[in-house]
């Protein structure tokens, strides 16, 4: 059967590749009529594009969603208008967007500076983070419901789907990590874990924002990671901090800056972690796909319709493992914060007297 | 050799300071692969000798290399500012 399968694939590799024969033939006729010549593509520009914040959502070249642009400043107050108004680089009741920000520009047009402008937009990041809260919203009120009426029985529809996933993140997360209080501080958990994994997966659709990957994203989530573990340390966290157990006094002076250093990485790392794993991922995949682009401008379009079917497949190949890494993710950054919470609730125990027994976690 | 190079960047891209950014992220990404392979050596080795324990060993293999993974893309981080801000 393995073969059938495997001389099927290869008589379709040969089909494409003998019809792109026929492409490049008819090609040859087209090349000398372009009368201007083109700039030539810019990936660069392309993936920045793609990876960045604007203010109207692009799907296609040509189709973009308008969304609203609301600016504050002193002297003018609020004002809301659409996104549209501001493309192609127009001047908009004197204001005009460069490479994605928006200055305020008087008559002749220059950029008027001193004008302290606050940009509290529905951008393309904030519109993808509103349609994942209301599908989160969607999806989760649907199974506390059929929760409460299915009361004994066995789950039925999306409660099958999201169940061994809520289960994992209680019993493989929350209660090996945190230890007995773990049900205090599981919404918050569980709240991250699906965040994380619904915005991640989102983002690998073409057209989407990148919106884990936006750094301001997942420093919140960070921050708020900080504030739940710096509230909710125990005395005994303090007190490790200042002064970890087993340390000889004059190693102290080394140590409390350490420690000190090492409360303000855990949130960055997990900031950096998680930005740099989904933007590079989205890089990537936008470079190969570029490649075809580059090709084209370069060496005419035979050469990159020949050269698309392995780009192609490769793509393929680095989207699945961007798959696979929109879950690691989301649990890495989710058990991290379980062992920052369990770090800073757990209970004193004895770590050198003989006698005493590790206290039971879990 | 070191000179026509840095002379040829200059006068391609406006500044050499992108040479220093593609090294850097090309070590980054080998620090990265010798830290994941190791991690990935030990644990094959320690499933090979326990296979029931196969499942909590992936686990923390996971957990590891995606550690390690954080602090090659720290250095990658870095390196795209140097390059982007060249």
């Amino acid at each position: 059967m393995m073969r059938s399968v495997l001389n099927k694939f290869l008589l379709a590799i040969a089909l494409v590749f003998s019809s792109l024969a026929s492409v490049q033939a008819q090609e040859h006729g087209h090349e000398g009529e372009a009368p201007h010549k083109k700039e030539g593509f810019n990936v660069g520009d392309m993936i920045m594009h793609h990876i960045k914040d604007e203010h109207g959502w692009e799907l296609a070249h040509g189709l973009t969603i308008p969304l609203p642009v609301i600016l504050y400043s002193d002297d003018r107050g609020l004002e809301v208008f659409s996104s549209s108004r501001l493309a192609h680089d127009a001047v908009y009741n004197g204001y005009k967007q460069e490479h994605g920000k928006i200055h305020r520009v008087n008559e002749a047009g220059d950029v008027e500076e001193g004008v302290k402008l606050y940009d509290f937009s529905i951008t393309k990041n904030t519109a993808s983070l509103l349609l994942s809260a209301v599908i989160m919203l969607l999806l989760f009120t649907t199974v506390s419901r059929g929760y409460a009426k299915n009361k004994g029985k066995a789950p039925k529809g999306i409660q099958s789907l999201l169940e061994p996933i809520i289960l994992f993140v209680r019993d493989d997360i929350a209660k090996p990590s945190i230890g007995h209080h773990y049900g205090r501080y599981l919404p918050y958990l569980l709240t991250l874990f699906f965040f994380i994994l619904i915005n991640n997966l989102l983002g690998l659709l073409p057209g989407a924002a990148n919106l884990t990957g936006n750094i301001a994203v997942t420093l919140s989530l960070a921050v708020l990671t900080f504030l739940i573990v710096t509230f909710s340390g125990n005395k005994n966290y303090w007190m490790h901090i200042i002064s970890p157990p087993g340390v000889p006094w004059f190693v102290l002076p080394i140590m409390i800056p350490v420690e000190i250093v090492g409360v303000f990485m855990k949130p960055i790392s997990l900031t950096v972690r998680l930005f740099a794993n989904i933007t590079a991922g989205h890089i990537i995949i936008l470079s190969l796909l570029g490649l075809i682009f580059m090709a084209n401008s370069l060496a005419g379009a035979s050469t990159s319709v020949a050269i698309s079917p392995v780009v192609m497949f490769f793509t393929l190949f680095l989207n699945c493992i961007e798959l696979i890494v929109a879950f690691l993710q989301a649990f890495i950054f989710t058990l991290l914060t379980a062992m920052y919470i369990g770090t800073a609730v757990e209970e004193h125990h004895h770590h050198d007297e003989a006698h005493g027994t590790v206290s039971e976690l879990g | 050799m070191f000179a026509m190079l840095f002379a040829l960047l200059l006068e391609a891209t406006g500044s050499i300071s992108v040479f220093g950014a593609a090294i850097g992220a090309g070590l980054a990404a080998i620090g990265a692969g010798m830290g994941i392979g190791r991690i990935g050596g030990s644990a094959m080795e320690a499933i090979a000798r326990q296979p029931e324990a196969a499942a909590r060993i992936q686990t923390a293999m996971l957990v590891i290399a995606a550690l390690i993974e954080a602090v090659a893309l720290f250095a990658a981080v870095i390196c795209l500012l140097v390059a982007t801000a060249a």
